[in-house]
């Protein structure tokens, strides 16, 4: 039942690492641009809190398919944008990184700002006190408390942001969900087995995240 | 809370403050400026390319509602049947028994981990090579499969997180009242957690309305994205006018969804105040919530 | 518990209308008794296209109808069905569809699946590029330019395989998608049947900034896709296809879709039998 993966015809574990890598890279780039989004809509410029209002209200309303493709003819085919890459692939691979970190990055900004939130007033109070700016309260006082309160809802933007890079199929980013269509066109009568494989392999990818910062999340908690 | 993060500004902040916006607005403009003028370049703003939507009617009567409502449809066929199985799953991830409370668990965990995008390819070929449904329903039947079986899982933990939310007198009294475990939970938790989990399940139907538009690339479901195709074919290759009001109108609606979640939290918050029962201010609704906002 | 209660119903509420609105929509389901029908491309402008006063044009669509004619169907018995590439064998084994006729070009592997009525065109992969370049004459300019083709499509397969392994091939989604980078620049060439190039060429936003290359890169027989053994329908619709060619009709239809282009189509290629 599973002989097609003895074939060679398939490179099931490259279009794995295609899609880890687009989760790795996504996975940072979405981490600060989220904190900077979060930081815009707490900070004391109107207008900055604005942009950062509409922006994740804008894009998180938007299927990620619309951004992702949006990125390849919007930014690549009309702007030529092609962030330093030759080739079709590594443009497509790169514009779905940036489609997946102007995504993801709005969930990281509501996870973040949920977990400023359960920061005690107290604190920020405490910290300006003191005399401290609002980049150094933001910075040296309420963020790193933030984040240790965001872990579980980060870990759940990680995960979901791992399984949404099979949307980067869109613009041809060879990952994991182009060659499972493949499979499934050519190998219809090992249907069941081609969804086991690729349903292992995301649950290879998610679970250990889930469980580690799972942990994580109970060893950093802020006791209060 | 962010008036708590800094000094009411004074002369030299709000100096300060302006300065930024100056900047920040100069910064913001410019690219503004740079994306029209690169679009204006290519042709991408002529108005040949962008009048279809305001002065023809048939491109909102031909492809874009229908394919709205198609996606409408979708959506809320999915939430409607993704509602009561996500119940079950939550309850049964509660239950005293072992046998119950652990393939349940294994079930929800298997399907969050997996893509959307693959449950639903995996529907599609699953019903072309063993069912009968028509061609015209496949699609569809996939589109809301994968959406159900994904979405269900999700609002399990939802349920289950709202549940557990609740202060724990809530079920020791009912067991001291001689109630039995079911009336505990659909008389005495489940009516006190809908509300707990309310704006969280309003808004996993943002998640799913847009998480139809998977279908339309993929498995050829007619919903509202996939309409694309047919609106650039017929009006010279407008490609970038036809995805931004594509994108407008799904903005706009869950827009509509948020909104009307917001408005639920907001009425909720007030109804706690004067309800006798108290939630933890940590654990709850932030919890839920971002659990489900994560699910896109 | 009031209070409790009026969020719940708001949101059953606003489930209700949600389904009130899907359920408004209905549906109406395939062939019923005295109505055929027939599969098309709905995004193929030339070929198979969907209009927006909701009705069908193109080469493929007037073939079908007369086709259907012959068969005993007039034009408003027939039910129109979208045929995307993947589906079209799926449909025609699930019966969800009388024929398929949709830019469907005869090859070894679909023959073992379904059975073609024709050829009734003969087409041959081709490019298309924008009006003022002329520095693609031959197949082997190719491995130095950007092409785009449709993900998955025979034609990006045959360039990365056979004409030009070297070109930089990128596959989008659609051929509008490519349309809009062979207009900003960003790709020299869109590379696929000849036919459906000229469908776009033709089209009047486009008139005068695309041409096609020329170049025979392939041959390409479009048939009509009939079930697996069904001989009696595709004796049926081969002589509904003699009888189109012998009195002019297909002459007339392939001037009227492909002569904006300046297409210089193959002539009517011979029945198979």
């Amino acid at each position: 039942m599973f002989d097609f993966l003895d074939s060679g015809q398939y490179d099931l574990l490259g279009a794995f690492w295609v899609t880890a890598k687009l989760a790795l890279y996504s996975a940072i780039g979405s981490l600060i641009w989220g904190t900077a989004l979060a930081a815009m809509r707490v900070s004391p410029v109107p207008l900055m809190r604005g942009f950062g209002t509409t922006y994740v209200n804008l894009v998180r309303n938007t299927p990620l398919t619309v951004v992702i493709v949006a990125c390849s003819f919007g930014l690549d085919q009309t702007l030529n944008i092609t962030l330093g890459a030759d080739r079709s692939e590594d443009i497509g691979f790169r514009l779905a990184i940036l489609g997946l970190i102007a995504y993801t990055g709005t969930f990281v900004c509501e996870a973040l700002r949920s977990g400023i939130n359960t920061v005690p007033p107290g604190q920020a109070e405490a910290a300006r006190a003191l005399g401290l700016n609002f980049i150094q309260v933001l910075t040296l006082v309420v963020l790193p408390q933030a984040f240790r309160a965001a872990v579980t809802p980060l870990a759940n933007v990680l995960i979901a942001l791992t399984k949404n890079t099979t949307v980067a199929a869109a613009i041809g980013a060879a990952e994991a969900a182009v060659l499972m269509k493949e499979m499934i066109e050519n190998e219809a009568d090992a249907l069941f087995a081609v969804f086991a494989v690729f349903a292992f392999g995301f649950i290879v990818l998610t679970l250990p995240t889930g469980l580690f910062l799972g942990w994580a999340a109970k060893r950093l908690a802020v006791k209060r | 809370m962010s008036s708590v993060l800094y000094d009411t500004p004074g002369p030299r902040a709000r100096r300060r403050n302006v300065l930024f916006t100056i900047v920040f607005l100069a910064v913001l403009a410019l690219v503004a400026w740079w994306v029209l003028a690169a679009l204006n370049d290519k042709n991408q703003l002529a108005a040949d390319k962008w009048s279809p939507f305001v002065t023809d009617s048939r491109v909102w009567t031909t492809y874009l509602l229908p394919g709205l409502t198609e996606t409408l449809k979708a959506a809320a066929l999915s939430i409607l049947i993704a509602l009561p199985l996500g119940a079950l799953l939550g309850i049964g991830r509660l239950s005293d028994h072992r046998w119950v409370r652990v393939p349940v668990g294994a079930v929800v965990e298997f399907f969050r981990a997996i893509p959307v995008l693959l449950l639903m390819m995996f529907a599609a070929a699953l019903y072309r090579e063993f069912t009968t449904v028509s061609s015209d329903f496949r699609p569809l039947y996939a589109v809301v499969t994968g959406l159900v079986l994904y979405n269900a899982s999700v609002i399990a933990e939802v349920v289950k997180a709202g549940v557990l939310s609740l202060p724990r007198g809530q079920g020791d009294a009912a067991e001291a009242l001689g109630m039995r475990k079911g009336q505990t939970m659909t008389y005495i938790l489940l009516p006190q957690a809908v509300t707990v989990m309310l704006p969280a399940l309003v808004s996993q139907l943002v998640v799913i309305v847009k998480d139809t538009a998977l279908g339309g690339a993929l498995l050829g479901y007619a919903e509202l994205l996939s309409q694309n195709r047919q609106i650039t074919a017929n009006y010279g290759a407008n490609t970038i006018a036809t995805f931004t009001v594509i994108a407008l109108i799904y903005i706009i609606i869950n827009a509509i969804v948020t909104h009307l979640a917001g408005r639920l939290e907001r009425r909720l918050r007030r109804g706690r105040k004067s309800a006798a029962v108290a939630i933890p201010a940590q654990g709850g609704p932030t919890d839920v919530k971002s659990d489900a906002v994560s699910g896109a | 518990m009031k209070l409790r209660r009026t969020p719940a119903a708001a949101a059953a509420a606003v489930v209700l209308a949600l389904t009130a609105t899907a359920c408004g929509s209905g549906s109406d389901s395939g062939s019923n008794g005295d109505k055929i029908t027939v599969g098309i491309k709905f995004d193929q402008p030339g070929l198979g296209l969907k209009t927006p006063d909701g009705t069908y044009a193109g080469f493929d669509v007037d073939v079908a109808k007369y086709v259907a004619k012959e068969l005993g169907f007039a034009e408003d018995k027939i039910n129109w069905k979208q045929a995307p590439s993947a589906e079209r064998e799926n449909l025609i084994k699930n019966g969800d569809v009388k024929f398929v006729v949709a830019s469907y070009s005869i090859n070894e592997k679909r023959l073992k699946e379904v059975d073609f009525a024709g050829p009734y065109f003969v087409t041959h992969q081709d490019l298309l590029v924008r009006a003022d370049d002329s520095s693609i004459t031959k197949v082997e300019d190719l491995n130095s330019k950007k092409l785009c083709s449709v993900s998955g499509s025979t034609s990006a397969q045959n360039v990365k395989e056979k004409l030009a392994p070297k070109a930089d091939l990128q596959q989008l989604g659609g051929y509008s998608e490519c349309l809009t980078g062979l207009e900003n620049k960003r790709v020299d060439a869109l590379t696929t049947d000849a036919s459906i190039l000229a469908g776009y060429a033709s089209q009047k936003e486009h008139q005068g900034k695309f041409k096609l290359a020329g170049l025979s890169m392939s041959d390409e027989n479009y048939g009509i896709g009939v079930k697996k053994g069904d001989s009696e329908l595709k004796g049926k619709i081969n002589k509904a296809l003699e009888k189109m060619v012998s009195d002019g009709t297909w002459d007339k239809l392939v001037k009227q879709h492909f002569g904006p282009s300046g297409y210089k189509n193959d002539p009517a290629p011979k029945i198979a039998g």
